[in-house]
């Protein structure tokens, strides 16, 4: 054999010893780099046989072909051009036929994409509602209630309202940006949803982590930077006597990024 | 031997020996830039295989479960069955990750290499008549890949993927009147809702996969029936293809580069890590990774949307919020120039005929600049997706980095289509200014013949 039979020969054999190999360690539960280390070493000895084989050992080859001539051939255009928009075309002939069949085929069409309704609820009417109300406490997620000493100077808490943790909807920050003021607002980001998680503290303000939307909670959470639009709806809260903080209301405009349906 | 046999055994009832006859001997130039489109290819089937053994593997409800497995830090937490699922796959099955890795990776290389394959055909010009159709069906099919990726790893449902999908729920419901209805319809409701990962699991393994399948077979079988185009050469003409018969040459080349493509897939799914979603955790709508990316074929459009103005547009009582603009319009003017650019350069050389043999990209400046210039535009977006790390990196202020992209947006792409034209035209002059050579010293004069060689004039 010549030097590059040789080497598809050797290449080749790589191949097949690899393959066993996977297929000894995966069925012993060897760890994966061990077992998958022969595939790897399998495949890339199939490429150097094959390409020493294509390359080396078959003979180059030239072949010409000739290309087709388009259009195709005139004979057939003829016939087309007749049975398509020529006289005997009863598409052509018979035109108020064709227009109402355009119009029953582009009714049955229609008619035919109504049972996709079936998927979903309407967006009607649009639910501008969380689940805060009045009176109701604000609790961290595992459900413990927050008093308003419990939050320290320059820290942000997720919040929901009590016995409504399930409603991401519903999610709100519970910030105190000065020692003195106690504030809260929607996480929900109005530009495209995702959770303001990162404060900015010397800043006052509240970043939001997918498209770096900046807004200012001392001026009511306005949007500042970046591509938010509108500012984070607030919350009405208040200090109970007993120390807890308490929701007086719902948001004070609708959460998250806006749509057509959506209240203005 | 077996192949003939059972290809005479076929020919007796398929009357097939003409074709397969015509076929060996069919003609396939030989360039290296011609293999790009089979690399995509042969990572598609890659990823058939490794998606069939996870389809199988993968239970997609979106249903609570309680898990307990051997990732400790998520013992006893409450969690969807899709992300549980995705967890055995990844820790319990034997070569669970490894097909899981090598599915990831094949998809981010499919997407690369259908980039740089129509890349290839924009600036060789090879879109040009009769191949608009193929065009078409290839950008098509670069759209179809980049969904079929997105919904392919949304079906995890962990914590970065659940966010990106929240974020294009996000982009479909703003589109002006039919966007509500589109989330209802699609998602069964406002979001987030837990039947959506069962809706995904189909659109991603069996609607995604035919149209993928069909468009593949289509453009295939016209690429076959039109035959290959080839760069200008000794002896080739417009009326010929001249290159490797398929068989033997053509053949085990490609099944080498099937071997070569397979390997590099296999050694990336054993050796580098990819999407680890034990360490995202679960998705939560109150909850986000930080920072967040997108994989790297949708980061163009997360960059689109960083940099998008702040517009809040209100019709009628009506509003149209701000990702519209970044998330709708610009995908859909930029992807109709692509799609359009075979009439668009129809329209304004007044082009009409029919071209078998490919340009050198220097060949026609004005559509290198301009291809550069459109590459460069969403290269810069594609940076912008990552503008958190970036300023993280540069330790700069992420707003200062905001207002850079947004210049280097129109300015990048400015530049470089100028830059581009000049250096085209600069090499169009010397390859002219080539032509009848003196040789030094002498009277001499050389002419470059079509055979590679020189005549004396």
């Amino acid at each position: 054999m010549s030097r590059p039979e040789w080497i598809v020969s050797l290449a080749l054999t790589g191949c097949a010893a690899g393959s066993i190999e996977f297929a000894v360690m995966f069925s012993l539960g060897a760890p994966l780099r061990v077992f998958c280390a022969g595939i790897v070493f399998a495949l890339l000895c199939l490429t150097v046989a094959l390409a020493a084989w294509a390359n080396s050992v078959i003979p180059e080859e030239e072949v010409r072909e000739e290309r087709s001539s388009y259009p195709g051939p005139g004979g057939a255009r003829a016939e087309i051009a007749e049975a398509f928009g020529g006289p005997r075309d009863p598409l052509t002939r018979h035109v108020t036929l064709r227009r109402l069949l355009i119009l029953a085929g582009g009714a049955l069409g229609v008619a035919l994409l109504f049972p996709l309704r079936s998927f979903g609820r309407s967006p009607f009417p649009y639910r501008a509602r969380t689940s805060w109300r009045d009176g109701l406490r604000l609790v961290r997620e595992d459900g413990t209630p927050v008093r308003a000493d419990g939050v320290p100077y320059g820290s942000i808490l997720t919040v929901f309202p009590e016995g409504h943790v399930d409603d991401s909807l519903a999610q709100a920050l519970l910030i105190r940006p000065l020692p003195t003021t106690l504030v809260c607002y929607s996480k929900v980001c109005t530009h495209a949803g995702c959770p303001v998680a990162l404060y900015r503290r010397e800043a006052y303000e509240l970043l939001c982590p997918c498209h770096q939307s900046a807004f200012a909670v001392l001026d009511g959470c306005a949007p500042v930077s970046g591509p938010a639009a509108r500012p984070l709806p607030a919350l009405p809260i208040s200090v109970h006597s007993d120390g807890f903080v308490v929701a007086t209301g719902d948001f004070n405009g609708p959460v998250g990024p806006d749509s057509w349906v959506r209240p203005v | 031997m077996i192949v003939r046999r059972l290809i005479l055994w076929l020919d007796d009832r398929l009357a097939w020996a003409p074709f397969i006859q015509h076929a060996l001997r069919k003609a396939f130039p030989d360039h290296w830039s011609f293999m790009l489109g089979e690399v995509a290819a042969y990572c598609y089937m890659v990823l058939l295989f490794t998606g069939i053994w996870l389809g199988f593997a993968f239970d997609p409800s979106g249903t609570q479960t309680v898990y307990h497995g051997p990732y400790a830090p998520l013992d006893g937490k409450q969690m969807s069955t899709a992300y549980a699922s995705t967890l055995a796959i990844s820790l319990e099955m034997r070569g669970g990750l490894l097909i899981r890795q090598m599915h990831h990776w094949a998809a981010n290389v499919f997407l690369a290499a259908i980039v740089i394959h129509a890349m290839r055909i924009f600036f060789t010009g090879a879109f040009r008549k009769p191949r608009e159709i193929n065009w078409i069906i290839g950008v098509t099919l670069l759209l179809l890949a980049m969904f079929a990726g997105f919904t392919g790893y949304s079906l995890p449902d962990d914590m970065l993927s659940g966010t990106g999908l929240r974020i294009a729920v996000s982009i479909l419901y703003s589109i002006p009147f039919v966007g509500d209805w589109l989330e209802s319809i699609i998602i069964g409701g406002q979001w987030p809702q837990s039947q959506f990962t069962g809706r995904l699991f189909f659109v991603h393994v069996f609607l995604m996969q035919g149209l993928i399948i069909g468009a593949i077979g289509a453009h295939m079988a016209i690429l076959w029936h039109q035959k290959h185009t080839q760069f200008k050469g000794p002896g080739r003409t417009a009326h010929n293809v001249v290159g490797s018969p398929l068989w033997p040459n053509y053949a085990f080349k490609s099944f080498a580069l099937n071997a070569a493509v397979a390997g590099v897939l296999a050694a990336l799914g054993t050796f580098v890590e990819i999407n680890p979603i034990w360490q995202y955790g679960y998705y939560d709508p109150q909850h986000v990774a930080s920072p967040a990316q997108p994989d790297w074929y949708v980061g163009w459009l997360d960059g689109a949307l960083r940099l998008g103005p702040n517009w809040n547009v209100v019709l009628w009582g009506h509003t149209i919020p701000p990702v519209f603009w970044p998330g709708i319009m610009l995908p859909a003017i930029y992807f109709t120039i692509v799609y359009a650019w075979p009439f668009i350069e129809r329209l304004l050389r007044r082009d009409d005929a029919r071209h078998e043999l490919l340009d050198a990209p220097h060949d026609v400046p004005w559509r290198t600049a301009a291809g550069v210039a459109m590459l460069s535009f969403a290269a810069v977006l594609e940076i912008a997706g990552g503008d958190d790390v970036f300023a993280y990196w540069l330790q700069i202020p992420v707003e200062s980095l905001l207002w850079s992209l947004r210049m280097c947006l129109w300015i990048v792409p400015l530049l470089s289509g100028l830059i581009t034209y000049w250096i085209c035209n600069e090499l169009r002059a010397r390859r002219i200014e080539r032509g009848p050579e003196t040789v030094p010293g002498t009277s001499v004069v050389l002419v470059r013949n079509d055979r590679g060689g020189y005549d004396i004039s």
